[in-house]
């Protein structure tokens, strides 16, 4: 889209907007008036962070240590901010070393979204100019120490890989030089540099911090932790989502050898035991019956009915929801022109990352503490305070690796955390608590992609480009239980990509409304949130009304770019095309699709065949415009990986309930993509200096469409349902 | 009781019972905590060891039936392997949960193969799954691992 998208991404922000403020409703009474940041550091303890503040220190070594904001759970977090860092600082990048940051909001809050946080493929977007800053001001610290030991002009220094020069032939690395910087004055505004100058951000240079870590077995995960006298705990939950414990008999699992306490939590009933898998064993031995009063008994066929029936309205919104216009403009009626109706339908999906929930609790002696994968610390914290009856600073979170998370470890009620924190509390005496979920009960704990249905209805000009657009969608709210979920507006990620395409903007009558529909499944976002469908659609039906026009999908989609001036979908498109080349692969066909998600535009053409009625997908072309590449790799890296989740989702991902219970358990059921199915992406980058935006996202959601494209061309029919292979 | 498992070649006393996987055995009893959980019941490979040279799932492998056999797990490579040093070349780990596992499937392939094909490749990754997709990168490093051979340990 335009210049402005670069500067305030339209599809990350009303995610943004919504995790600060479901922080503050849920703090109460504690935030009137106060930053969520302010408050959350609310009994922090005072840190001393240092001469280079509190993401830069420096060893006597001249080793560089940067403090992460962020967690690093695959997405090359760590390493992108250690390199825009080690930029300004004109830091040797071999001496750079990566920390994860403590829990404080005040200190490492995420810019876009008030607290700190992971999410939105905002970390190097949000972090962009506050690192580069940050380096750039020690650098000039450095400088300056030198200039005042050596008595010469601070202009005549330079800096390159840790080391501190004159042209006299005086020269200090970092390390010698660290005491006496420590006493200049940080400038306030040291100059940056201009992307010309840069001689490690964008470069291959910027490799994984810690790819040597994780192909050794030595990175440590919350499942890896070992604190001493801790205890493993289990959770036996309720088959279905809403039921209640009616009452237990915890005899024989506390007969079971290991088991040392089973107990009543809110979530269901805790064994602890001291080993993982004398937990298991006594989990299995537990017997607990369960009161389903208010628990959600439908089945997924009989929710996605009720789906329909409301977007055919048979049926009227319930629950305060109503019919909410999205996007609205023009009053034309059709005039007569070609019609090309469509319908989709989208299943619930599981995270499925490779680490199962877990957290590590100690509570009762001094401030609580938490040892894991933490995606949005303060909300962690917040959850954590509210259980314990502590201010959410003083709540200590050392913050790990996270096996994946793909949206499941962001979670404003902190599920697996907070059930932790009660079983932690009940044990008390701040001995350590460790929560496993198995996989089972990572498959059906909820918090799914929700179910999604959209209706379309578009009528084509005489040029054949989209005259009318008429548009419905029925979700789920991932915003429920938060203030905005109450009410009966719509949910900004329910239309993100339908609302703001460039489709619509060059469609002159558009008629675009949503629906929510409440039920007790737990829905969470999942790696690209909206455009999870909504890129679906709006690719999927562009391609049909290519086909309706008599058009080359690629050619028209140009057209519909230019008349909407979206210039960084026509890049990224372009260069895709380019590299592609005009050839398909012999026996392959193509389809293309274009997203825009967080700021940034993935345009994709893939090559797919059918094999026994199985799509299968092989070279996968990738433009990407998301301004500025800080490490070039490394997107090429998510473009690979995010082209196999959303892969994986499209082909396979189904979770479905039967009387309301999972019917998917773990990865024999639940099909995700492997080594034998899995395509090969080329990533080829925009060139632009403009800010960078994310790259953790914006590569899943297209790869989808793409192959629905290719489909299409293929077969002559259109798609109407994930995941193409239904369970037979 | 106890049982005496040859663990990287050294015997190792463990007090677990006969029946308990070897998985856990590894990762509570022993602290050796490269070896990683990720379904239970042999679907993703994250718990992948040698037994004996082959790879195996150590969810579901119980340590009474592990008498005189030969366990490595991704300790036992002690960042010596070709295919560790490839895997940081390529940069193949984003999350690295599964990245043991995947790294004992592989090794486990170039001793049976030393120049695998695609072919081969799919045969004896198709069991790990890596939700970070991943594969590509994987296909690479083995390739690049059988080309190369040997190389600098890899530094963690």
């Amino acid at each position: 889209m335009n210049a402005p998208t670069r500067d305030l991404p339209r599809a990350g922000l009303s995610r943004r907007k919504f995790i600060t403020t479901a922080s503050l409703t849920a703090g109460g009474a504690l935030v009137v008036g106060c930053s969520p940041a302010q408050v959350m550091s609310i009994g922090a303890a005072q840190t001393d962070f240092g001469p280079f503040g509190p993401f830069i220190r420096i060893d006597p070594d001249s080793t560089v240590t940067v403090v992460s904001k962020h967690i690093e759970f695959g997405q090359g977090s760590h390493t992108g901010l250690a390199a825009m860092v080690a930029e300004e600082l004109d830091a040797d990048w071999s001496c750079v070393r990566v920390e994860q940051a403590p829990a404080n909001a005040k200190v490492y809050g995420n810019l876009g979204m008030g607290v700190q946080g992971t999410g939105g493929s905002s970390a190097i977007a949000n972090s962009w100019m506050q690192l580069r800053t940050a380096g750039a001001a020690a650098r000039a610290m450095f400088v300056e120490a030198a200039a005042r030991r050596w008595n010469v002009p601070a202009s005549q220094i330079t800096v390159a890989n840790c080391v501190v020069s004159h042209p006299s032939g005086k020269q200090a690395r970092f390390g010698e030089l660290a005491a006496d910087a420590a006493k200049v004055a940080p400038p306030a505004n040291p100059t940056l540099k201009s992307a010309k100058d840069f001689t490690l951000i964008g470069t291959e240079r910027v490799r994984r911090k810690d790819a040597g870590l994780k192909a050794t077995g030595k990175a440590r995960f919350t499942q890896d932790v070992h604190l001493p006298d801790q205890l493993t705990a289990m959770v036996a939950h309720a088959p279905q989502f809403g039921a209640k414990v009616k009452s237990f008999d915890a005899s024989a699992a506390k007969a079971t050898p290991g088991v040392v306490d089973v107990f009543e939590v809110p979530s269901g009933v805790a064994v602890v035991a001291t080993s993982t898998w004398a937990a298991k064993k006594g989990r299995e031995a537990l017997k607990v019956d369960w009161d389903n009063s208010k628990a959600e008994t439908r089945s997924s066929v009989a929710i996605l009915a009720a789906y329909h029936d409301l977007a055919a309205g048979r049926a009227q919104p319930a629950n305060g929801f109503k019919w909410t216009a999205f996007e609205s403009k023009g009053q034309a009626a059709p005039a007569g022109g070609k019609v090309v109706e469509a319908a989709f339908d989208f299943p619930f999906l599981a995270h499925a990352p490779m680490e199962p929930m877990n957290c590590v609790a100690q509570v009762g002696k001094g401030p609580p503490k938490l040892t894991f994968g933490s995606q949005i610390p303060t909300v962690d914290q917040l959850n954590t305070a509210m259980i314990v009856g502590t201010l959410p600073g003083s709540v200590q979170i050392e913050t790990l690796y996270a096996g994946g998370s793909f949206g499941r470890r962001a979670n404003f009620k902190s599920d697996y955390v907070s059930e932790c924190v009660h079983i932690a509390k009940h044990v008390g005496g701040g001995r350590p608590v460790k929560l496993v979920w198995t996989r089972e009960d990572d498959m059906t704990g909820g918090y799914y992609r929700p179910m999604a249905h959209h209706t379309v209805r578009v009528e084509l000009g005489p040029d054949g480009m989209p005259r009318t657009w008429r548009h419905r969608i029925v979700t789920q709210s991932l915003m429920k239980g938060s203030p905005m979920g109450g009410s009966a507006s719509a949910d900004p990620s329910a239309t993100e990509g339908v609302k703001g395409s460039p489709y619509l903007d060059a469609t002159p009558n558009v008629d675009g409304q949503v629906v929510l529909y409440d039920t007790a499944v737990p829905v969470l976002w999942w790696r690209s949130v909206g455009a999870t469908h909504t890129a679906f659609v709006m690719e999927h039906t562009v391609d049909q009304l290519a086909r309706a026009a008599g058009q080359d999908p690629i050619a028209y989609r140009r057209a519909l770019y230019k008349k909407a001036d979206a210039d960084d979908h026509l890049a990224a498109l372009e260069l895709a095309v380019e590299k592609a080349g005009p050839t398909p692969t012999p026996g392959w066909t193509r389809g293309v699709a274009v997203h825009e998600s967080f700021g940034t535009v993935v345009a994709q053409i893939a090559e797919v065949k059918l094999e026994n009625g199985v799509p299968r997908v092989g070279r996968v072309v990738t433009g990407i415009h998301c301004g500025t590449a800080v490490s070039p790799d490394q997107i090429a890296a998510q473009m690979e990986g995010g082209t196999c989740f959303g892969l994986s989702a499209a082909l396979y991902g189904l979770i479905t309930m039967t009387n309301g219970v999972v019917d998917q358990k773990n990865f024999d059921t639940y099909r995700v993509l492997r080594m034998n199915e899995a395509p090969t992406v080329e990533t080829y980058i925009v060139p632009s200096t403009e800010k960078p935006t994310g790259v953790g996202e914006p590569g899943t959601p297209v790869i989808g469409p793409a192959v629905a494209n290719a489909l299409l061309a293929i077969t002559g029919k259109p798609t109407s349902k994930l995941p193409f292979v239904q369970p037979t | 009781m106890s049982t005496t498992l040859q663990i990287n070649g050294k015997a190792v006393q463990v007090t677990a019972s006969p029946d308990t996987p070897l998985l856990w055995v590894l990762r509570d009893e022993l602290q050796m905590t490269g070896t990683k959980f990720g379904c239970g019941i042999a679907q993703c490979g994250a718990c992948t060891v040698h037994l004996d040279g082959k790879a195996q799932r150590s969810c579901i492998t119980p340590i009474g039936i592990l008498d005189g056999v030969k366990i490595t797990t991704i300790e036992g490579l002690e960042g010596k392997h070709a295919i560790q040093a490839a895997w940081v070349r390529h940069d193949v780990p984003q999350c690295g949960y599964c990245q043991s596992g995947q790294i004992m499937s592989a090794t486990a392939l170039l001793g049976d193969k030393p120049n695998p094909t695609d072919e081969d490749i799919d045969a004896a990754m198709s069991g790990n799954i890596c939700r970070c997709g991943c594969y590509q990168r994987i296909r690479s490093a083995i390739k690049d691992a059988a080309a190369h051979g040997a190389a600098a340990p890899v530094e963690a």
